[in-house]
């Protein structure tokens, strides 16, 4: 998906914004199409010790040293498992490069500014900071992730955070 | 296209034109001056200018007009050099520079400062305007061009002409002052007009550029036009020498339109009226005698480091791509697939000389740190009132570009340092026994893969007790019976300065530890030799470049780690009997009668799968940042050589990890940090420490409960 390609539609419907829709377990959840730079498979990441368990390690992307974690993981899901269908989301978020781990990747939905529901107050696992609103659609949920927020969060530890910025 | 898109590559070649300057200024012999570094000086100031007229830059211009003059002055022998002339000289480059910068932020450069350095220059014009008259019918130009009309009337020292001198733009002070010295030239027939445009008839007996020349040292070429009477097309011409600049600089040297102005730049480039215009400088260096600049010109090409960066990332690709293929050809039949595996070998070898190549372009000489010393050592010994010789050895050695920007820093801190504390004053030398002038070397040069820099002085030495008694004060733990090592390393702790008296060169103690951290920071290391009253050898030791790294693979748990090969001292199968434990977890191995601390990488790495018996693994026996230890791997797979990829471009500084790279088969591997990962093992076996004595703490306490 070229930025060219989304532009036009931005132009086409002004108000509406792109969202890539994913799944992990049986929840569907929804990034912003423009911090995403691809979608690929799960393989060949190296182990990186001493750090969280959701940081799976470092993949190859095409001579980029890109750090993989599993929001499954993240997440607290049930069922965490590796196989041929496992997919990774590339993002790009303050200037990073991230991939991040799912269950699966379904469609790319446009949402008007009237389908966007606050996010509400709930959750000890996900804050409801990293949230920028509920997506409703039809009979669907989209839980709308704000991905530069959630990477970026200390917690997630993926940005260092030195002694002398804080 | 805009013009300012010009602008970086004209900053970056004023500023390479300074440093030129600076470094012929530094060299000339004041008493015999060498003309063709005089005139390399003059060319200097003369691009300089054209560029800064080309894009506006108006004070640039106008301060390198001024300098300009004077130097072209000098070069005909019209101005004798002396060293406050000079002196004078490097001030206004100087200003130069800082003009340039502020220009290059955007804003205008400092007015008064200007105005300052002007008004010097002028008065020095003046001062010497009364000789360099009598010289200037002697003087070397090229041959005029036969098609400008200017020249053919040009006869210098030939009969009295009538000129007509026509002012534009100039206030009434001014006009004086240029009515002043016309009057030195001839006699005024008639003067007429106003500040907007004023004609002066002058009979004179000089040529119209001389006394073009002496009027520009108070106005600008442009609001002056001078003609023989019944003489027009001459105005024409010097309008199109002011114009043409534009053409020239901003498009190309051999765009047709620009091809009158060039020839006519060419004939008024020696005057001192000098047109504000870029030569061509392969025309320029071929009329005036310096053929080395054409050369120079021709092989020399600029390219921005990320299009370098981003070949060298490509050739890393291809390298990889290259091993992947080789490893899949490895399997095959050599026989059946004779070409193919030679093709394969062909292959490899051209891949590595192309990474070779490309990384050479990276590398710079140290001449590039070195040039900028000579200044600062003459401006800081004179201010110290000290005599000072710098000697630089291994000029050529070359050093990765973003290494070699990074050294400047602290090695101009060591510099100063030395010249401060270091070097005596002539009295003081004499006294002990040497000779007044003290000598400051800097060297370079290869050892290994290492470049190694060190700062010399023949000093007075670092005095071992006030750096114990400041020690003391600032209350590190000392004792006298430390070696002479110890005692020189603590002048890198933070706040740590033995200076008498602080001064404005150097002294507040912040330095050395930013200069320690610094050098560490680029992978190397820093140490100090000091006897007294013979002097200090300040030695850092650097990789040659961050991008390339000499590994040696090993393999713990199924999983391929890289160790830096440089930290690598030698491997070994240990033994039982040479293994020894201390304080129940901590193990020892002994080496050749010497006791080193085991680190087991599975427990520092949590690895899963690794060989956990002692004698079944492989120690390595591993040095880094002064610490040696023995580290247990599975197994030692083989050297290579591999780019080095940053994890904190995407990710973070992982424990224990310096950076990552991508093996033959596409996948990461984790490049070790020796000082790091002992420090992280350490960590770990405290918390481990402190667990297990929870874990007892509250077995006993379950006990004395149940009991």
């Amino acid at each position: 998906m070229s930025p060219q390609a989304s532009m036009n539609v931005l132009v086409n419907d002004a108000a509406s914004r792109e969202y890539l829709v994913f799944s992990l377990g049986d929840e569907e959840y929804a990034v912003d199409i423009l911090k995403v730079q691809e979608i690929r498979g799960y393989e060949n990441v190296t182990r990186i010790a001493n750090v969280p368990d959701f940081i799976k390690g470092v993949t190859n992307l095409r001579g980029v040293i890109v750090p993989i974690i599993d929001l499954r993981l993240k997440f607290n899901l049930d069922k965490v498992e590796y196989d041929g269908q496992t997919v990774v989301i590339v993002v790009n978020v303050d200037d990073r490069i991230v991939g991040v781990v799912v269950d699966g990747v379904s469609d790319v939905m446009s949402l008007a500014p009237d389908q966007i529901k606050p996010a509400p107050e709930f959750g000890v696992t996900l804050s409801s900071d990293y949230l920028s609103g509920i997506g409703s659609l039809e009979d669907r949920m989209l839980v709308l992730v704000d991905i530069e927020k959630l990477l970026t969060h200390e917690e997630m530890q993926l940005v260092e955070r030195t002694a002398e910025s804080v | 296209m805009d013009i300012s898109d010009f602008y970086d590559t004209f900053f970056e070649e004023a500023e390479e034109l300074l440093a030129d300057m600076e470094r012929l200024l530094l060299d000339l012999d004041v008493d015999d001056p060498d003309v063709e570094e005089l005139n390399a000086i003059f060319r200097a100031a003369h691009s300089i200018k054209g560029g800064a007229g080309t894009f506006g830059f108006t004070v640039l211009q106008e301060t390198t007009h001024l300098l300009e003059n004077l130097l072209d002055h000098t070069r005909r022998g019209e101005l004798t050099l002396r060293r406050d002339i000079v002196d004078t000289f490097l001030e206004t480059k100087d200003m130069l520079h800082d003009q340039m910068d502020a220009y290059r932020n955007g804003t205008e450069p400092d007015a008064e400062a200007f105005e300052r350095i002007s008004r010097v220059l002028q008065q020095m014009a003046l001062d010497e305007l009364g000789q360099g008259e009598a010289l200037e019918p002697v003087m070397e130009e090229p041959p005029p061009p036969v098609q400008n009309p200017m020249n053919s009337n040009d006869g210098k020292g030939a009969a009295t002409r009538r000129l007509s001198v026509i002012l534009t733009g100039v206030n009434d002070k001014d006009r004086d002052l240029l009515v002043e010295e016309l009057k030195h030239f001839g006699t005024i027939v008639t003067q007429s007009g106003d500040a907007a445009r004023c004609q002066v008839l002058l009979d004179s007996t000089e040529s119209q550029d001389d006394i073009e020349a002496v009027l520009c040292f108070i106005i600008e070429p442009e609001q002056l036009s001078i003609q023989a009477e019944a003489d027009s097309p001459v105005d024409a011409v010097a309008k199109t020498t002011v114009d043409g600049p534009v053409q020239e600089s901003s498009v190309s040297p051999n765009g047709s339109p620009s091809e009158p102005a060039a020839t006519n730049a060419e004939t008024l480039a020696s005057n001192a009226s000098a047109v504000p215009n870029v030569e061509p400088n392969g025309k320029s260096s071929g009329k005036k005698g310096g053929k080395n600049a054409k050369g120079s010109e021709s092989s020399t090409i600029r390219v921005p480091v990320d299009k370098v960066d981003q070949i060298i990332n490509l050739v890393g690709e291809l390298i990889i791509t290259q091993s992947m293929l080789e490893q899949t050809a490895s399997d095959l039949d050599i026989v059946s697939h004779g070409p193919l595996v030679n093709g394969m070998n062909l292959l490899q070898r051209n891949a590595r000389d192309l990474q070779e190549a490309v990384m050479s372009i990276r590398m710079m000489p140290m001449d590039y740190v070195f040039s900028r010393f000579p200044r600062l050592v003459r401006d800081l010994a004179d201010k110290l009132g000290k005599e000072v010789e710098l000697i630089t050895e291994g000029k050529s050695t070359e050093l990765d570009k973003s290494l070699i920007e990074r050294i400047i820093d602290p090695l101009t801190h060591l510099v100063r340092n030395s010249l401060d504390h270091g070097l005596e004053s002539p009295e003081k030398r004499e006294a002990s026994g040497k000779s007044p002038t003290g000598y400051l070397t800097l060297s370079a040069q290869h050892q290994g893969g290492n470049i190694l820099i060190e700062v010399i002085d023949d000093g007075a030495g670092l005095n071992r007790d006030r750096i114990l008694a400041k020690a003391r004060s600032n209350g590190l733990a000392v004792t006298d019976s430390m070696s002479d090592d110890d005692v020189w390393q603590l002048i890198f702790a933070p706040g740590f300065s033995t200076a008498e008296q602080v001064s404005d060169v150097s002294g507040r103690g912040v330095g050395m530890d930013v200069v320690k951290r610094n050098i560490q920071a680029m992978g190397g290391h820093v140490e100090i030799l000091s006897k007294p009253n013979q002097g200090t050898t300040t030695r850092i030791v650097l990789p040659l470049t961050l991008a390339i790294l000499d590994g040696m693979s090993i393999r713990c748990g199924g999983e391929t780690f890289l160790l830096p090969l440089n930290a690598v001292l030698e491997s070994l199968q240990p033994q039982p009997d040479d293994v020894y434990s201390m304080a129940g977890d901590d193990q020892l191995l002994k080496v050749r009668d010497e006791y080193l601390p085991i680190i087991a990488l599975h427990h520092a790495l949590d690895v899963t799968n690794a060989k956990t018996e002692l004698t079944e693994a492989i120690a390595v026996i591993v040095q880094g940042e002064g610490r040696r230890y023995a580290l247990l791997v599975d197994d030692l797979v083989g050297q290579q050589q591999v780019v080095v990829k940053n994890l904190e471009t995407n990710y973070r500084k992982v424990p224990g990890i310096s950076a990552a790279t991508i093996l033959g088969d596409g996948s990461v591997a984790l490049i070790l940090d020796i000082a790091d990962l002992h420090r992280l093992d350490r960590r770990k076996s405290q918390q481990r420490h402190e667990m297990k004595r929870h874990e007892t703490q509250r077995q006993h306490l379950q006990e004395v409960s149940s009991v």
